[in-house]
Parts: C-alpha cells; sequence; structure tokens
C-alpha cells in the first residue's frame, strides 16, 4: 500500500515536472486579468429587473466555476469570476463592462446575457481588444469575424433555428398556412426573419403575423385572432410564459394547428409541465442541448457529471430550469478554451483558441452536437435536432441538421 | 381637484417650504464644488469619469423633474419618454443625417419641448393620481412607440443604433471620456445656471403661485394654464438634452434603455435628493447610480431587496432628502461661527 | 362579425383579471388615499403563499382562506412597521417606499420561488363556460368572485360603521379624528383589506397567466387604468372600467390597421387619457370641488 502510493506520488512528480519543462519552453505569456495564479472573467447578467429569471445563468456559472477551483483550477491558475447585473438595461450593461475592464481588469468578459446589452457594449470591447466570448443571445450578429473580431457568440442564432422550421415545413406540409406569433423584441424579428428567409418564395405560407409585448399579462385575445385566420400551422416565437399561454390557450378553444414552439421555450420543466402534459402533445421544436427535466437522460453519462455537479455545488438550483442547464454548457465551453489556451494566457490567444474547437461536446449537448469554430465561423452551435412532444418527454426524430446561414 | 392632489400640495412641506433662494446653495460652495469636480478627473481611472458623467446626465434629468415637480407642484412619472425621445433625436442626426453631435443637443431639447408642451395640454384638466397615471401611461407606451415598423429604417427598430463616440476637438491631448466630462459638465452648468434663474424670474415665481395655490395664483392674474403647461414643456425640453448627452455618452441607443424603470429611477432621484432643490438632483442621481451597484456587492440573489431596504433607511431618515442633510449641515456651520 | 363577439368576449375574460386588481387598488385608495405601486407584488407574494401551501399538502380552501388572513395581517403589519413611521413624510417619500416595498418584495419572491412559471389550480375547472370556448369556467368563476367582492365592499363601505370611518378617515382626517374615529388604525385596516383583497385578485389572475415574481407587473399597470378610468373612489367604477379596459384593448388590437396590434396597449391608454381630459374623477367618480 505504502509503496503503490510513494510510486504513485513519484509518477506524479515525474509528470509534474515535464509539465513544468515543457511550459518554460513554451514561455508564459499574460494579459490583464490573468497571472501564475488566476484568471479573471467578467460577466453581465439581469440579475434585477424584468429579465431576472435568466439571473440563474451566471449562478449556475459561478458555481462550476467554484467547482472547477475545488478541483484544481486550469493549468493550476484558479477563476476569479467577476459578475455584475445590468437589469437588462444597455446603458448599466456599458458602464458595469467599463468597471468590469478598467477597475477590476478582467482578461474576457463571458457570456454577457440580452441583445440590447451585448449591442451596447460590442465597439466599446472590440475597441479596447477585449474578448466578448460567447454571448448568451441567438441573434445572428454575433457572427461577423470581420468587423468584430473580438465578439463570438455561443448558442445557434434564431435565424438558423428558424430556418430549420421553414424547411421541415416545405419538405412535409407544403400546402400550410402559418400563423406566427411572435415577440416584439430582437429576439422575436430576428426568428420571424430567419423563417421569412428560410420560405423564400414560399414566404406566402404565413397567412399571419401577430406580435405581443412582454407587459401584455395575457395573450389570449392574440389566439382568438389567430384561430379566425384559419391556419393550420402555430409557430410559436416565445418566451417560456407566454410559450405556456399559448399552449393552454390553444387547447382551451380546441383549435388543433401543427404546433412549433421556439427552443427559447421547449423546456419540459419551465413551459410544458405548467402548460399542462395533455395540452402539448405533438408540439414540435428543435433542441440542441439535454433537458434536466426530462427523465430519457436520467442515465446519460454527461447529465449525470450535471447532476452531481449540482447536488454538489449548486444544491438550491432547480434543475427543471432550462438556463442551469445553459450556464453549465457555456461554462464548461469557456473552461475548454483556457485549458486549450495553456500558458498563453493573452487576449489574442484566448480569442484564437476560442475560434479553434474543434468537436466539442459540453455534457448537456445533445448527442452528436458539437462545437466547432475557426477564424471565419463565430457561430459555435450550430446543430439542432427536430423534436416531438409525446406523454412526458421529447422525443427525437431525424438527422441533426445543421443550420449554417450560408446554404 | 382631488383630494390627493391638494394632499401633494398642503401636506408637502419639502415643496412649500422652500423659498427660491434656499432652492440653491451659497457662491462659495458652489465654487468648491465646481473646482473639486474640475480636477477630480485628472486622478481617478477613465471609467469612474465615465461614471461621473453618467451621474451629471442624470442628474440633469432629476433637475428637470424638479423644475416640474418642485417648481410648478406637477408630478410627472414620464419622464423616460422625453429622454428617449432626445436620446434618439440625436442619435438619428449623429448617425443618419451626420451632424456634429454638439448640434444635436439643441435640436434634441426642442424636439422634447415640443412634445412636452403639447402633451402638458391635455394634462393641464389633469391633477395628482390622474396626471401620475397620463404620465406613466407616456413612459410605458414611448418603447412601443420607438419600435414601430415604420420607424425602423431611422430608429433601428428593437436593435438600436449604435452611435459614434466623438474626440476632443481641436486635437486636445485627453481622452474621448474626459473630453466628454468636460462637455458634460459645462452643459450641466450652463443648465443648473439657466434653472435657477429660470425659477428666479417672473416666470419662476408664476410657478411656484401655481404650486402652492392654484386659485390664488390665478386670482393675481398668473395665466394657470399658460404656465403649467410651460413647465412642462421647459422640463421635458431639458430632459431631452440629459438623453441626447446619453446617446453621445453610452454611444448606444435601443427601446430597452428607455423603460418605465428609467422614469422611476428619475423620480426616485429627485425625493432622494430633496423635492424642489436643485443641487440636490445630483445627489439623487448619484443614488439611483451607485446604490444599485452596492446592493448587488451586498447580494446578487437579493440585490432588489437590498436596494429597497436601503432606500427605506435613506427615507426613514431623512423623509425630505439630501436637502435635509444639507439643511442641517447648515445650521451646525452656522453655530459653530458663531461660536467663533 | 364573429371575429367581433370573440374578441368582445376574450375582452371581458381579460377585462376580469384587470377589474380583479382594479378592486384592490380602489380599496387601498379609499383607505389611503394614495396608490399603492407595489400592490401587485403583495398580491404575488400572497398568491405564492397559497401555492406554497398547498405544496404542503393543505387543500385548495383551507389554503385560500389561511392566505387570506396571512395577507390581512401582513398588510397591517407592512403599515405599521413601514409606513406609519412616514405618516409625517411628504407624500412623494411614501411613493418611494411603496417602491422600495415593490423592490424587496419581487427579489424574495424570486430568491424563495425562483422564477420558473408554476402551474396553478383553479377551483372552477377550465372546460368552456355555456358552450363558448371563449370564456373557460375558471374565468366566468373570477368574474363572479370579483362581482362577489364587489358587492361586499359596496354593502361594507356603505353601511357598516368601520366602512364608513375608514372612508371618513381617507377623505378628511381632520374630521375624521374629532368625531372619535382612530384614523391611524384605520388606515391599517385598509392596508389590511387590499392585501387581502389582492390576494383573492392574484389566487383568481395565476391560473390564467401562471404563477411567477412578475407575474403583476401588466397587470398592475392595468389595474391602474381600469380604477381610474372608473374613478377611484367607486369599487363598481372600477370594475366596469375592467371590463372597458380588456375590451377596448382587444378591439383596438384587432381593427385599427397597421399599428393597431403593436400599439395596443398606447392606444388603450390614450383613450382612457381622453375620457380623463372630459371627465377628470373618472367616469363614476364624484367630482370634488376646489375650493380656495
Amino acid at each position: 500500500m505504502m509503496l503503490s502510493t510513494r510510486s504513485a506520488a513519484f509518477a506524479t512528480a515525474l509528470i509534474a515536472s515535464i509539465a513544468v519543462s515543457g511550459s518554460a519552453l513554451a514561455q508564459k505569456k499574460y494579459d490583464t486579468g490573468a497571472s501564475d495564479t488566476e484568471i479573471k472573467i467578467g460577466n453581465i447578467m439581469p440579475y434585477s429587473g424584468p429579465a431576472s429569471a435568466y439571473g440563474v445563468i451566471g449562478k449556475t456559472e459561478e458555481a462550476y466555476f467554484k467547482k472547477i477551483n475545488a478541483e484544481g483550477g486550469i493549468n493550476g491558475r484558479k477563476i476569479n469570476f467577476v459578475s455584475y447585473d445590468d437589469s437588462y438595461s444597455p446603458p448599466k450593461a456599458v458602464e458595469q463592462a467599463r468597471k468590469l475592464v478598467e477597475s477590476d481588469e478582467v482578461l474576457v468578459v463571458f457570456n454577457p446575457l440580452g441583445t440590447p446589452s451585448n449591442s451596447a457594449i460590442q465597439k466599446y470591447l472590440n475597441s479596447k481588444k477585449i474578448p466578448q466570448l460567447f454571448v448568451a443571445t441567438g441573434a445572428t450578429k454575433w457572427n461577423e469575424p470581420k468587423d468584430f473580431p473580438w465578439t463570438i457568440g455561443w448558442q445557434p442564432s434564431y435565424q438558423s433555428e428558424a430556418r430549420i422550421y421553414a424547411k421541415f415545413l416545405m419538405k412535409e406540409k407544403p400546402d400550410a398556412k402559418i400563423a406566427v406569433f411572435y415577440q416584439n423584441d430582437d429576439f422575436g424579428k430576428d426568428y420571424l426573419k430567419g423563417l421569412k428567409d428560410g420560405l423564400g418564395a414560399k414566404a406566402s405560407m404565413i397567412v399571419a403575423e401577430e406580435s405581443y409585448e412582454t407587459s401584455e399579462p395575457s395573450i389570449d385575445s392574440h389566439i382568438v385572432k389567430l384561430k379566425a385566420t384559419g391556419a393550420d400551422v402555430f409557430i410559436s416565437i416565445t418566451t417560456p410564459k407566454f410559450a405556456a399561454q399559448a399552449i393552454k390557450k390553444i387547447a382551451e378553444v380546441e383549435w388543433r394547428p401543427l404546433h412549433i414552439v421556439s427552443n427559447v421555450s421547449a423546456s419540459v420543466g419551465s413551459v410544458i409541465k405548467p402548460a399542462g402534459f395533455e395540452n402539448a402533445q405533438g408540439i414540435l421544436s428543435a433542441n440542441y442541448a439535454k433537458d434536466g427535466a426530462d427523465a430519457q437522460w436520467d442515465n446519460d453519462p454527461g447529465m449525470k457529471k450535471f447532476y452531481e455537479f449540482l447536488a454538489k455545488y449548486y444544491p438550491e438550483a432547480n434543475k427543471l430550469d432550462g438556463s442551469v442547464v445553459y450556464g453549465y454548457g457555456a461554462a464548461q465551453t469557456m473552461v475548454k478554451v483556457l485549458e486549450m489556451c495553456g500558458d498563453d494566457l493573452t487576449r489574442a490567444n484566448v480569442m484564437k483558441q476560442a475560434a479553434s474547437l474543434k468537436d466539442f461536446a459540453p455534457d448537456t449537448l445533445l448527442p452528436g452536437v458539437k462545437i466547432n469554430t475557426s477564424a471565419k465561423d463565430f457561430a459555435p452551435i450550430e446543430q439542432l435536432q427536430m423534436q416531438r412532444f409525446k406523454g412526458e418527454k421529447w422525443e427525437l426524430f431525424g438527422d441533426i441538421i445543421s443550420g449554417e446561414l450560408n446554404n | 381637484m382631488s383630494a390627493a392632489a391638494e394632499d401633494a400640495v398642503t401636506e408637502a412641506p419639502a415643496v412649500e417650504a422652500v423659498p427660491k433662494r434656499a432652492m440653491t446653495l451659497g457662491t462659495g460652495t458652489s465654487l468648491v464644488i465646481l473646482a473639486a469636480l474640475l480636477v477630480t478627473p485628472i486622478f481617478v481611472k477613465n471609467f469612474v469619469v465615465f461614471q461621473m458623467t453618467m451621474v451629471m446626465i442624470y442628474g440633469i434629468a432629476v433637475l428637470a423633474l424638479n423644475i416640474l415637480t418642485g417648481g410648478s407642484g406637477q408630478f410627472s412619472l414620464g419622464q423616460s419618454a422625453f429622454y428617449a425621445l432626445g436620446a434618439y433625436t440625436s442619435a438619428v442626426l449623429m448617425e443618419v443625417a451626420n451632424v456634429n453631435y454638439a448640434l444635436t443637443l439643441p435640436i434634441a431639447g426642442l424636439v422634447a419641448f415640443g412634445a412636452g408642451y403639447l402633451f402638458g395640454k391635455p394634462a393641464l384638466r389633469l391633477s395628482g393620481i390622474y396626471l401620475a397615471l397620463a404620465t406613466f401611461a407616456l413612459a410605458v407606451a414611448m418603447p412601443q412607440l420607438l419600435k414601430l415598423h415604420f420607424l425602423e429604417h431611422w430608429t433601428g427598430g428593437v436593435q438600436g443604433l449604435t452611435v459614434m463616440k466623438p474626440d476632443a476637438p481641436f486635437g486636445l491631448p485627453i481622452g474621448q471620456d474626459k473630453w466628454l466630462y468636460y462637455f458634460t459638465l459645462a452643459i450641466s452648468l450652463a443648465i443648473y445656471i439657466g434653472s435657477i434663474n429660470l425659477l428666479r424670474s417672473r416666470s419662476g415665481r408664476a410657478f411656484m403661485s401655481i404650486r402652492d395655490n392654484e386659485i390664488a395664483a390665478s386670482a393675481m392674474g398668473v395665466d394657470v394654464a399658460q404656465y403649467k403647461t410651460l413647465a412642462f414643456g421647459v422640463s421635458a425640453g431639458i430632459t431631452g438634452i440629459a438623453g441626447g448627452l446619453s446617446a453621445i455618452v453610452v454611444a448606444f441607443v435601443a427601446p430597452d434603455s428607455y423603460t418605465i424603470n428609467l422614469a422611476i429611477a428619475l423620480f426616485l432621484g429627485m425625493v432622494v435628493g430633496g423635492v424642489g432643490w436643485l443641487p440636490g438632483s445630483f445627489v439623487g442621481a448619484a443614488f439611483i447610480i451607485f446604490v444599485p451597484n452596492i446592493a448587488e456587492s451586498i447580494s446578487k440573489g437579493l440585490s432588489g431587496a437590498v436596494f429597497g431596504v436601503l432606500l427605506f433607511l435613506v427615507i426613514f431618515l431623512v423623509p425630505h432628502g439630501a436637502r435635509q442633510v444639507a439643511m442641517v449641515a447648515q445650521h451646525l456651520l452656522g453655530k459653530l461661527t458663531k461660536k467663533n | 362579425m364573429e371575429l367581433f363577439t370573440n374578441q368582445v368576449l376574450a375582452g371581458v375574460a381579460t377585462g376580469a383579471i384587470y377589474a380583479c386588481m382594479a378592486l384592490a387598488v380602489v380599496m387601498i385608495y379609499q383607505a389611503i388615499d394614495h396608490l399603492n405601486f407595489a400592490q401587485g407584488e403583495m398580491a404575488m407574494f400572497s398568491t405564492f403563499i397559497s401555492w406554497q401551501l398547498m405544496q404542503w399538502g393543505i387543500p385548495y380552501w383551507w389554503a385560500f382562506l389561511l392566505t387570506l388572513a396571512i395577507s390581512f395581517a401582513g398588510g397591517i403589519l407592512i403599515e405599521r412597521l413601514l409606513f406609519k413611521p412616514l405618516a409625517k413624510a411628504p407624500v412623494l417619500t411614501n411613493v418611494a417606499g411603496f417602491i422600495a416595498l415593490f423592490a424587496i418584495v419581487n427579489s424574495v419572491a424570486g430568491l424563495i420561488w425562483d422564477f420558473t412559471i408554476k402551474q396553478y389550480p383553479t377551483p372552477f375547472g377550465s372546460s368552456p363556460f355555456l358552450g363558448s370556448q371563449l370564456i373557460s369556467t375558471h374565468q366566468a368563476g373570477m368574474i363572479g368572485v370579483t362581482l362577489l367582492m364587489l358587492v361586499g365592499l359596496y354593502l361594507f363601505f356603505q353601511f357598516t360603521r368601520i366602512g364608513l370611518a375608514m372612508r371618513a378617515a381617507a377623505a378628511l382626517p381632520e374630521s375624521a379624528r374629532l368625531v372619535g374615529v382612530n384614523t391611524s388604525w384605520m388606515i391599517a385596516l385598509g392596508w389590511g383589506m387590499a392585501s387581502a383583497i389582492g390576494a383573492v385578485a392574484g389566487i383568481l389572475i395565476a391560473p390564467v397567466v401562471f404563477l411567477e415574481p412578475n407575474m403583476m407587473g401588466g397587470v398592475l399597470v392595468y389595474g391602474f387604468a381600469a380604477a381610474v378610468l372608473g374613478g377611484l373612489s367607486s369599487p363598481l367604477g372600477a370594475v366596469i372600467g375592467g371590463f372597458l379596459v380588456g375590451v377596448f384593448e382587444n378591439l383596438a388590437g384587432t381593427y385599427i390597421p397597421g399599428v393597431g396590434n403593436e400599439l395596443k396597449l398606447p392606444i388603450a391608454l390614450a383613450l382612457i387619457i381622453t375620457v380623463l381630459v372630459f371627465k377628470p374623477a373618472g367616469l363614476f367618480g364624484r367630482a370634488i370641488v376646489k375650493r380656495v
């Protein structure tokens, strides 16, 4: 016993010394925010205000970095995660981004949330050459490496997801009469554009477009109006509360269209279950991540790791909340990039590594969905798979589809 | 007139007890503060310079509300709408029409003045809570108006507009942030002095007579309708200039920047600074910028609750806001000098 | 024509939500003479309490009654602890207090129950009501309860000593004190009742909009609008105001070409302001004559 421990220790020491000499050859390089002992990562989240539901993402990421630190950090460096609240207000996001860069001196700004907030800080971060990594929004504009070489997205873009639905409808239901119900903001408008682009010459399949504001308490009247158009496909580009209301109301008014709900609101725990399983049978969606509330993943090795992480580092989390799965996947991608950076922790190298991910699969992504980036492709996740709701879970069907915009 | 509005007039000593001279600071104090403001940027980080610039911009907007409420006794929860109007006017002029940023400000002010004046007309018939609702409605409607699809070509719709941040002119060797700081300081100073003079003028006296007793004012020959709408217009115009400045300094405008939360923040700024006390506007602005940051550093999950508790503490301790602190300080100072 | 009837019916159903909230708004206005911006959040918190009670296995109606009692006590407690000390402070300072309360309640609810939406049960079921798919039995039940509360409030304010004393304390505190009304406790009582009515509103609204910490944000705006439209001194006006706003809004969204749908709420609000310009005390409010 003694012997084996000793030999193990020896082996470790040997490996360590090789590793050290290796890194000595590679020469350590740092920018502000990184050192021998620490990597400082900045983040901006709406912990308060109208979008506070997403604050969970920041908390999950914080817990994940705590786990990484407890396990020894990244190449021996601990992560110092500095996360600020912007209340989903762009001017506040600018203030917080500047605080992160100029006062806290972070190496990168990681996963700031919201299209308006990210739009507000994009120019600033790019002019300062600070990586704006894996932004938490599905707008298409984060994939513009030429104009904004310091900004990179993470999740599939809204437009590419919408194109997948367009393709599906043109193939499966070419005579469809589509009613689109969308949130009147960047998210809704981006989807609508993707849908129209995807339908191309057949955009006339859309017989009704109806938007709603998040300030509306109930969306019943919109559903009544859309039903009256005689549409037989209902595309719901909504956030969770409104998606659930729509599912319930459509069942109540006994309208039976082919119902497609955007990925944003495909969560079993936070949308389908509250809306009622019986009302949601046959609904279609597309996804790239596993659902924490879906029993089919209980024995999945990746999700097991995820549940263990929650139990140990974030026990108060609600695993039904899609945002927790999201934060975990994003944080894992960040860690992967930092590992790839080795001892060259300059901002330029972080950006270079973020743009050279090859077939990386975080624990929480669907089997077969992989993250790939290149100097010309700043859209990490581009694949989705269609799914249909049956019983109490999603059933995946068809191939994994790439929603790349250049086809 | 509703009972509530009567309350606002009779029960609010903060509004009534402010004679026009007490609305400002003494010359000595003012000069010391100005000197401090002039030299601070040399010693602090650019980020702090930016924050101080934002304090001044919000300060101007709170001051505008103070002229309306503290000056003429009318209440508004819709200041964010005029702020947004100013911001978009500046942003659109700069980005679409290539107008020089400094020139966009007076235009932003004029546009907001016009809107405020027009809005003040029907609002004339409303007072107290009804006026609060009408202005509140304006604040709720504004982001939706900015998103309208047929304005998208100019406003950028839901995506908003990115604005070029201006450099210092004449090749001055200072950075963008410091330049904008001094630029904002100059405008704040001009607006501050202008507002004091306005309240000391004939119109200012008319405003205050309306605030104190509308019927008596009209009996004395004050054209109540004219002055009430004028107060709305002036307040909106100043708010519009603040909005325009914010578009330049933040370099981005979007409907999400100008929600009802902004109107509420400006209102809180006025209460914390002291209703009717103009210098307090800037104290209030500092409160609405820095206290959320403090709250968040205490607890992330409960930042809203911590903010609420801090706000309660402030209004418990000094229900009349910073003005009360200043008056107490002045009183103590007076005692000390007498003893000496 | 069918679309028209359908939209009116849907408007009535949504209007019931606004009417419910508007009643709570009128209640607090009668008691303290201000609008309480935190009222929606208090109602949301009460609804969460009843939800939590049911999660613990307490049957619906017991949870309902318990929640009413807790909300009533909570309302009184809030008044005694937070707003009584501000009684002498200026009105605007009080409004700032409401905003602070709003922030606290919303943030605490988010921390305890998180922000995912929760299903909330209804005692009335959700099958179509009288053969119309547009009004479910729940919405019909909601209208029924709202009307019941309305009658109850009317009787309370019109015929009971304590109701009259409350009105007196709010309208003319000085004179009320002179005739022996304990105005301070009347205000606390008003807070308690408003909080309990808010709880009923929240419990009725939650099955339609789903329970989450931000569920009352939009509802409160409409509730205010409805109460102001109907006249803040009239519970009946508030309820009618609620239905009118619901129907207005739907018709504007459906029939005004171009911008109708995008500007539903602003159009409805503009209409209300227009009404107020002509009837400054609301449709059913008593106009108060000014004196010098």
